[in-house]
């Protein structure tokens, strides 16, 4: 079985509709232990005080934020490749999501930005960035509902989701290209003994796992939505054609 | 509860404003789900088709 039988709407409908129960149930568990993990059971850093608990939402959110666009990004190069519908559809019905993980990422940057770099907000690298991500997000979505034929607005959402992948990767590695700026360095490495003690590594593991379930379980669930209302919209097409 | 000190309201308002968003997001996305259903549900019947 190829992976591109998926995009027949039919076959994505009868394998999501059996798949989405086995991870929206780990997501929600996930997720609730993570934070109840990192709000309770953590102590706090010698340095940030409590809010190092604001770790728990601040990374996954940023992390999701960043990746929510990949998959869009990937998503929407299937489209113009292979001109897929579920792929497009899939592509619109991360936005949303990802825009949401963009602004928890923002707000609680800022609120952690306050007492520990004495502001809320500064343009520094990573933080524009994401805010012109964040604006991405808004205009990605706002291009879907302003034209009326699906596959022009998915041609040309592909293609603004193809210029704000810059972006994307620049949020990611932005604190990796200027040696300026408030943020610090990744939470999130493969050499993580440098960045952060157990005590605070395993409760955000289990957050991240908990923020890619939830993802996922958002990004299939709209993704049914949307083939759902696009059989919607052609069922009353051919009404009125009749 | 955990001893925040100084930093409890900026904890608890991080916190809050996360959590109120994911619920948000998650409610919107079924109602909407919801919404879609029933409306592609009437139509199907009354174009006489089958029901997925």
């Amino acid at each position: 079985m190829s992976i591109w039988d998926y995009a027949n709407p039919k076959k994505f409908m009868q394998t999501t509709d059996r798949l989405l129960p086995f991870v929206a149930v780990p997501a929600g568990l996930m997720l609730a232990a993570g934070l109840l993990w990192g709000f309770f059971l953590t102590p706090d850093d010698y340095r940030q005080g409590a809010t190092v608990k604001l770790l728990y939402i601040h990374v996954p959110s940023a992390m999701m934020a960043i990746n929510a666009w990949g998959m869009m990004l990937v998503a929407s190069l299937v489209w113009l490749i292979r001109r897929h519908h579920v792929s497009a559809l899939a592509a619109k019905a991360a936005a949303p999501v990802g825009l949401v993980m963009t602004l928890i990422a923002l707000v609680t940057g800022a609120i952690w930005g306050q007492p520990m770099w004495g502001t809320w907000w500064a343009w520094d690298p990573r933080l524009t960035s994401f805010l012109i991500l964040f604006l991405f997000y808004l205009g990605y979505i706002a291009l879907w509902e302003a034209v009326e034929n699906p596959d022009t607005a998915a041609d040309l959402t592909s293609v603004l989701c193809l210029v704000g992948s810059v972006f994307a990767l620049l949020s990611r590695y932005a604190v990796n290209f200027w040696n300026q700026g408030l943020h610090q360095g990744a939470s999130l490495s493969l050499d993580r003994e440098q960045n952060m003690a157990d005590v605070f590594w395993y409760p955000l593991l289990v957050c991240l796992a908990g923020f890619v379930l939830l993802f996922l379980t958002l990004v299939l669930l709209r993704t049914r939505t949307e083939i759902r209302l696009r059989r919607l919209k052609a069922l009353e097409a051919r009404e009125r054609m009749a | 509860m955990p001893e925040l000190g100084k930093y409890a309201v900026e904890v608890l308002s991080a916190y809050g404003v996360t959590l109120l968003l994911l619920a948000g997001i998650v409610a919107l996305s079924l109602r909407r789900d919801a919404r879609v259903r029933r409306l592609l549900a009437d139509q199907e019947r009354r174009m006489g088709r089958v029901h997925e």
